[in-house]
């Protein structure tokens, strides 16, 4: 992959950032570095990765704190250059809370942690996050959260479908999600953030591989 | 400097489900609590702060709540100032 390289970023609480790693480097040979979320130096990668965990220990709200640090302050130009950010479960959180995606993230309807597999349409190619030759339509990828019900108003959803923002769909919605959503892009299609977690869908050991195309799709241009 | 007391109070917006609030309801009425229509979570945040006067405090607890203490996305709300 030449040089080409994604930040993974590291909050006080982050609890995913090494499957990350592991899986961009392991998996798809991506070279990868750790960013504290103290840097705001984003000058040596390529694209960013905000992993799950639970940045803060969730105080306030989920992403709430981090939204304030110098790398989220950095993100800003770094999303408007063009270069691709994706955030996974607390990832996504931090990306509606700082107001680079729309909507916010909230207690689940049961109000039970949910852990499990699940089956996502995927409903748009914006971006090309999920471009797997065509071959996929629905895929599985694990879910671990708490805190997962997308929502918004009917405002911000029917932007997100006049322009094809929705990225995932859960097929049997499990935590109350407005219109099942389960990902949405930025209209620009450089930033993905989703609840559930691609890195943990990379080896067929380990329970499947459909999350491969999304990581691996972190070096298109 | 004038200092003063503040309690916010942050709720979620009327139409967000809020299952903690359905949660505790229901565990009110098993434990024999009779005629409870509805009940909804919220927080309130204690802030002592100091400042040239009340409106210079309303701005700063304005813009704490906007951009941190509430995600106005999902959530309202409102508070009370006490001069010390």
């Amino acid at each position: 992959m030449d040089n080409f390289t994604v930040g993974v970023v590291v909050f006080p609480g982050s609890n995913c950032d090494r499957d990350v790693s592991w899986a961009l480097e392991g998996c798809l040979d991506i070279r990868t570095k750790y960013l504290w979320h103290e840097s705001s130096d984003l000058s040596d990668v390529d694209a960013i990765v905000l992993p799950g965990g639970f940045s803060y220990g969730d105080y306030l709200r989920c992403g709430a704190i981090a939204r304030f640090s110098p790398l989220i302050n950095a993100l800003d130009e770094f999303v408007k250059s063009g270069k691709r950010v994706l955030g996974i479960c607390n990832g996504f959180q931090i990306l509606t809370e700082s107001g680079f995606l729309p909507g916010a993230l909230t207690a689940n309807k049961n109000l039970n942690f949910i852990c499990d597999d699940v089956e996502l349409d995927i409903i748009s190619s914006k971006g090309g996050w999920f471009n797997n030759g065509g071959e996929k339509k629905i895929i599985k990828l694990p879910i671990a959260h708490g805190e997962g019900r997308y929502y918004c108003d009917s405002d911000t959803l029917k932007k997100l479908v006049d322009n094809e923002l929705i990225a995932l769909r859960y097929k049997n919605n499990p935590n109350g999600s407005s219109f099942d959503i389960a990902g949405i892009t930025n209209e620009k299609g450089n930033v993905l953030g989703l609840m559930p977690h691609p890195e943990r869908a990379c080896d067929e050991t380990i329970g499947g591989t459909d999350g491969l195309f999304t990581l691996k799709s972190l070096i298109l241009k | 400097m004038d200092q003063f007391a503040v309690k916010v109070f942050v709720r979620l917006r009327p139409s967000v489900l809020d299952p903690a609030g359905e949660a505790t309801k229901s565990a009110s009425i098993k434990l024999g609590a009779e005629g409870i229509k509805s009940l909804r979570i919220g927080k309130m945040i204690e802030v002592k702060i100091e400042g040239n006067g009340e409106n210079e405090v309303r701005e700063k607890i304005n813009l704490l709540c906007d951009r941190l203490f509430a995600n106005t996305v999902i959530e309202d709300y409102e508070y009370s100032l006490e001069k010390l």
